[in-house]
């Protein structure tokens, strides 16, 4: 490492990397040496200022937070109040923590902090006093600043009275910690709260991992430091998956990772997979467990060296495969590198290689892909296939905070996508194509029910983004009620099924006639359909409404918005002004002029049919 | 494990935590000698410690540590016997 400046990628590869309590610790220190109070020039995700409130000591698991955030390639920075001044600081507004203004916010309560003090009085009470005290807390928050609110559980802490049947003698401290993480899941939903849910990982490592009273005696800390680690990682997924920024797709290899032995040598009847033999079990339950994944929305894709022919025997013969052919949206079988198959399969399903994670047996692959393609996430698998899920799951790849009905059609529309290709094939004239489609925009301003879709939008699409301003909840539902802002939520149907909220334009409104397009982002997955220009036409007329007579588009050059540099100069804008020196371009278009352009889409106003 | 073993693998995780490759560690040393080993991080050292060694320390054990020495006495001690 140069002592003059470390790079924020390399930092983030180190963190992916990083293993262990002190090598956690290190990086933590590097990260604040030249990141710590600034984040990097040109980061594409929003940066994240978390306030850890606990009501026990939380200092020693804010470096866990920050490198769990870099593993993610999120910049976090923390503040914690002093011990046991978390009220006093959220009532204060002169306090150190209104001036941080945090846009996260995690609460950590210990149980003596939530019962220790209602003695005498029923366990609902008590129950019920605890559920009070951690609401007021939210509700400070969120009135204070808004932005994401994260509830750790309750630690376990203290043991049972009785045993086995504790939920007999229902005062016990063991058994109200129990009821107060049940009752917590139905408030957040209620309150718009994100559960970090240590408890549920208490039961996978063990309490003695996690708690140990000698530090709760020595420190007051309710969780050991040698889980900090583990505690910012799931910190982390679920601030990156807030963010929009949980994988999308996971990428099989075949033989030994979804079936035991070699395809294209021991053939359909030699391969292990299915009842009756242990191994060939495991294998089962690994497709059982990436079929359920796929099930709640994660695509699945195949990438295999093998004879196209061989890889698909199984699915289509073999009696035991739970995984169908028409699971995977893409499937690759080839004797190419895997790297390259890989850059293959972001680009058939429209994606990010940022939004795959890659699964192989073999080390060869994965350190190959690790080093062509450092953006793809490749865990590490243990040695028994039996493994494999618990492993997967761990690493929490595909985190999610909702399950939207798009997700479930996930793998439909990625299915869909690849009958339109075949017939893209079949048809020669670009035009017929289109025509074919039997395209329909439906559009309306934004709305509540997508909300989390349109902020996934705004934060994860980086190809096709003009400006890659990044919003969180709160300030979208500000833009929402704006009269001078037009928010248009763009959803494209056609003869193969619904992609879904494919587009996002928010225009401003900042005087004298003229609209500033604050937001225009596109799913590439629809580019070259005309989609562009029926978006246009459809700005240009809601904005006529509005009494503009000027757009005025922007186009701010990152890393990964090329294709859209043109985007302005496309569709019959003029340029401002010259480039400035950030590279930033900005161009107009009269509305008195404007011809609508001629598209093979049908553009349906929805605004009122909810 | 002899003195100099443990000495090197304590003086790797103070290299760690402190981020600090100049760190110099003697059996003398103490939590004055290193600006910053307070008792925020006295406990990252020990629960690193513990995780290097694979052993666990008791209260008691942990307050009777005046010095770098006395860690490598007690690191002897329960690494033997564990």
């Amino acid at each position: 490492m140069t002592e003059a400046t470390v790079d924020w990628q390399s930092l983030v590869l180190m963190a992916q990397s990083c293993s262990g309590f002190t090598d956690m610790l290190k990086l933590d220190r590097v990260l604040r040496k030249y990141y710590g109070t600034e984040p990097p020039e040109g980061l594409s995700s929003k940066p994240i200022t978390l306030a850890m409130l606990g009501s026990a000591s939380v200092e020693h698991l804010l470096a866990g937070l920050r490198v769990g955030a870099l593993k993610r390639g999120l910049w976090l920075s923390t503040y914690t109040p002093a011990y046991g001044q978390y009220l006093q600081e959220l009532f204060s507004p002169d306090s150190s923590l209104h001036t941080f203004k945090p846009n996260t916010t995690l609460f950590a309560f210990d149980v003596f902090h939530l019962f220790g003090i209602a003695m005498g009085i029923s366990p609902e009470a008590q129950l019920e006093a605890a559920c009070d005290k951690i609401r007021n807390a939210w509700h400070l928050a969120h009135k204070n600043f808004g932005g994401h609110i994260i509830q750790q559980t309750v630690v376990p802490q203290f043991p049972p009275l009785i045993g086995n049947n504790e939920h007999r003698l229902p005062g016990s401290l063991y058994w109200l910690t129990h009821r107060v993480n049940e009752r917590l899941r139905s408030m957040a939903d209620e309150e718009g709260v994100d559960l970090l849910a240590i408890d549920g990982r208490i039961m996978i490592d063990g309490l003695s991992n996690w708690f140990n009273p000698i530090l709760w005696h020595m420190a007051k800390q309710d969780i050991s430091p040698a889980v900090s680690p583990i505690y910012g990682d799931l910190a982390a997924h679920l601030i990156a998956a807030r963010q929009g920024r949980s994988y999308k797709c996971l990428v099989l290899d075949l033989d030994n990772t979804l079936w035991g032995g070699v395809i294209g040598d021991d053939g359909l009847e030699g391969i292990v997979l299915g009842q009756g033999n242990a191994q060939g079990e495991a294998y089962l339950a690994m497709q059982r467990y990436v079929k359920a994944l796929s099930e709640r929305g994660v695509i699945l894709a195949v990438c295999s060296k093998n004879d196209e022919a061989n890889a698909l025997l199984p699915f289509e013969q073999h009696p035991e495969m739970i995984l169908k052919r028409s699971d995977i949206a893409c499937f690759i079988a080839n004797w190419q590198d895997k790297a390259t198959n890989l850059r293959e399969i972001a680009h058939q399903l429209n994606i990010g290689l940022d939004s795959l994670v890659f699964v192989d047996d073999s080390l060869y692959e994965r350190n190959l892909v690790r080093r062509e393609l450092s953006m793809v996430a490749v865990p590490e698998l243990p040695e028994s296939p039996s493994q494999y899920p618990y492993f997967i799951a761990e690493q929490g790849y595909f985190e999610a905070l909702n399950i939207t009905p798009e997700d479930r059609e996930r793998s439909k529309q990625y299915q869909a996508n690849l009958k339109r290709e075949a017939l893209k094939l079949s048809i020669t004239n670009m035009d017929d194509y289109l025509r074919s489609l039997e395209m329909e925009l439906r559009w309306q301003v934004f709305h509540r029910t997508d909300l989390q879709r349109v902020v996934q939008l705004i934060n994860k699409t980086n190809q096709f983004n003009l400006t890659t301003r990044r919003y969180g909840e709160d300030e979208v539902l500000a833009l929402m009620t704006d009269p001078q802002s037009l928010t248009l939520q763009l959803r494209l149907i056609d003869r193969f099924g619904d992609n879904g909220i494919i587009g996002i334009v928010i225009g401003r409104s900042i005087g004298n006639g003229d609209m500033m397009i604050d937001t225009w982002l596109m799913s590439c997955r629809v580019l070259g359909r005309t989609v562009e220009q029926a978006t246009l036409n459809l700005v240009v007329s809601e904005a006529r409404c509005l009494g503009i007579q000027r757009l005025i588009g922007e186009y701010r050059p990152t890393d990964k918005n090329s294709m859209v540099r043109e985007h302005y100069s496309n569709l019959g804008f003029i340029p401002m002004e010259t480039a400035r020196e950030d590279g930033r371009t900005q161009w107009t278009l009269l509305l008195g002029d404007f011809q609508a352009y001629n598209t093979f889409i049908a553009v349906k106003d929805t605004t009122d049919e909810r | 494990m002899n003195d100099d073993e443990v000495l090197k693998e304590l003086t790797e995780i103070f290299h760690q935590i402190f981020d600090d490759d100049t760190i110099v560690l003697s059996r003398q040393t103490t939590a004055h000698d290193i600006a910053e080993w307070d008792s925020f991080n006295h406990i990252n050292i020990i629960i690193a410690i513990e995780i290097r060694f694979k052993i666990k320390f008791q209260i008691a054990e942990i307050e009777s540590l005046r010095n770098i020495g006395d860690a490598i006495d007690l690191i002897q001690k329960k690494y033997k016997a564990s």
